[in-house]
């Protein structure tokens, strides 16, 4: 069988992807999240830069900027999907998506300080609104919280106008 | 993600206590299910690094073998021209839903709820939104993206660590301003429609289910 987005059915991924979040609960105490994992990182490296300053902000004391469970889960998110692309033989190797090509042209600088600016806005939402879609959008959802739920349809919401708005320039 | 560090904190986990199922629970089991579980190991020592690495190598193939490392899928949720991303999240978030918190009335997990604030969920998804636009991958998938070639989620993820220093930067205002505006704490649906837990999931379950057959039948 066929499917549009991916080589496996997306409802045998999701059932895949809730039996590893009970997994994760089970074992690690943990619920799956990927944004706080880059939260660290950027600690650690502003630790490199000057680690009295780092150390002072409210949110490193809170989250300490350490290797850990998540950055662990992080880099693994990594090389799971290079051994899977890979024995799947659906390694890209490219720079630029071909949706975005075909709209905005080759200009590897455009796409890459695009793809920057994005990660930077959507790094700061989703340290606001307290998480991503890992962690707000399948770990919270699954235990109802009010917050994740309110933070999915907005992740959404923000995400369907800005990329109207994108494509109609 | 503070709830991913630190443990529950006692208040937290009475009033997870008050929203469980009808079922009053029984003190000793409960203590029991502290102490003999491992629970509160720490999540920096050598057995949770190699888990999470373990987790995560699950996570990422799965992943990409659901195709929400692709650009093209992803921006094709937003466009709702492709229902992938949705059709994944739905079916995890149904299945994991029962399956943890059968696993918590048998008191073999802890809850992980996490906190209202209203001003901040919303302003901070809405900008996490269009941050998602812009880059095509969320943080998740733009790691398993970078896992499968993609070499422009290098870009995002640098961006990712600059705008979470950045938050890092302003933490001490925005705790003091918009995270206090409507902070709720660990509130979740059911305490909204003044529902017991058990039945809410009875309802909500069979909903997302009819939802995922909505969707297949609008876009097989």
């Amino acid at each position: 069988m066929e499917y549009d987005g991916g080589a496996w059915s997306p409802y045998l991924v999701g059932a895949l992807i809730g039996v590893l979040s009970m997994a994760t609960f089970y074992f690690s105490n943990q619920p799956i999240g990927a944004s706080t994992s880059f939260a660290r990182i950027a600690g650690l490296i502003g630790n490199l830069f000057s680690k009295g300053h780092t150390e002072s902000l409210k949110f490193f004391q809170e989250t300490k900027p350490q290797i850990e469970w998540g950055v662990m889960l992080m880099i693994g998110i990594i090389l799971g999907a290079f051994l899977a692309a890979y024995t799947g033989g659906e390694i890209t190797a490219q720079w630029i998506p071909p949706l975005w090509e075909e709209r905005f042209g080759s200009s590897r600088t455009l796409r890459l300080g695009v793809a920057f600016i994005g990660g930077t806005v959507m790094a700061f939402g989703a340290r606001l609104a307290g998480g991503c879609t890992s962690g707000h959008g399948i770990s919270g959802t699954l235990q109802l919280s009010v917050g994740s739920w309110i933070a999915l349809i907005c992740f959404f919401a923000g995400g369907v106008v800005t990329a109207r708005l994108m494509f109609s320039i | 993600m503070p709830s991913a560090v630190n443990p529950i904190t006692p208040t937290a986990q009475e009033m997870f206590l008050s929203v469980t199922f009808p079922i009053p629970r029984e003190k000793p089991k409960n203590e029991k299910e502290t102490s003999e579980k491992p629970l509160r190991e720490k999540a920096n020592g050598p057995r949770q690094l190699v888990l999470g690495l373990i987790f995560g190598i699950v996570f990422g193939f799965l992943l990409q073998k659901g195709g929400v490392a692709k650009y093209d899928v992803l921006l094709g949720a937003l466009f709702l021209t492709d229902f992938t991303v949705m059709k994944i999240m739905l079916t995890a978030i149904a299945v994991g839903m029962i399956g943890i918190f059968s696993m918590h009335r048998m008191g073999l997990v802890q809850l992980h709820v996490k906190p209202t604030h209203y001003a901040a969920n919303i302003i901070g998804g809405l900008i996490f939104g269009a941050g998602f636009a812009l880059l095509g991958y969320c943080p998740g998938t733009g790691a398993a993206a970078l896992g499968q070639g993609n070499y422009d989620a290098i870009a995002g993820i640098m961006g990712l660590l600059a705008g979470s220093y950045l938050y890092a930067e302003l933490s001490g205002y925005l705790d003091a301003t918009i995270l206090k505006w409507g902070n709720r704490g660990r509130i979740m649906l059911p305490d909204l429609m003044g529902a017991r837990l058990a039945i809410f999931i009875i309802g909500f379950v069979p909903l997302l289910i009819l939802i995922l057959l909505g969707i297949e039948k609008y876009s097989p």
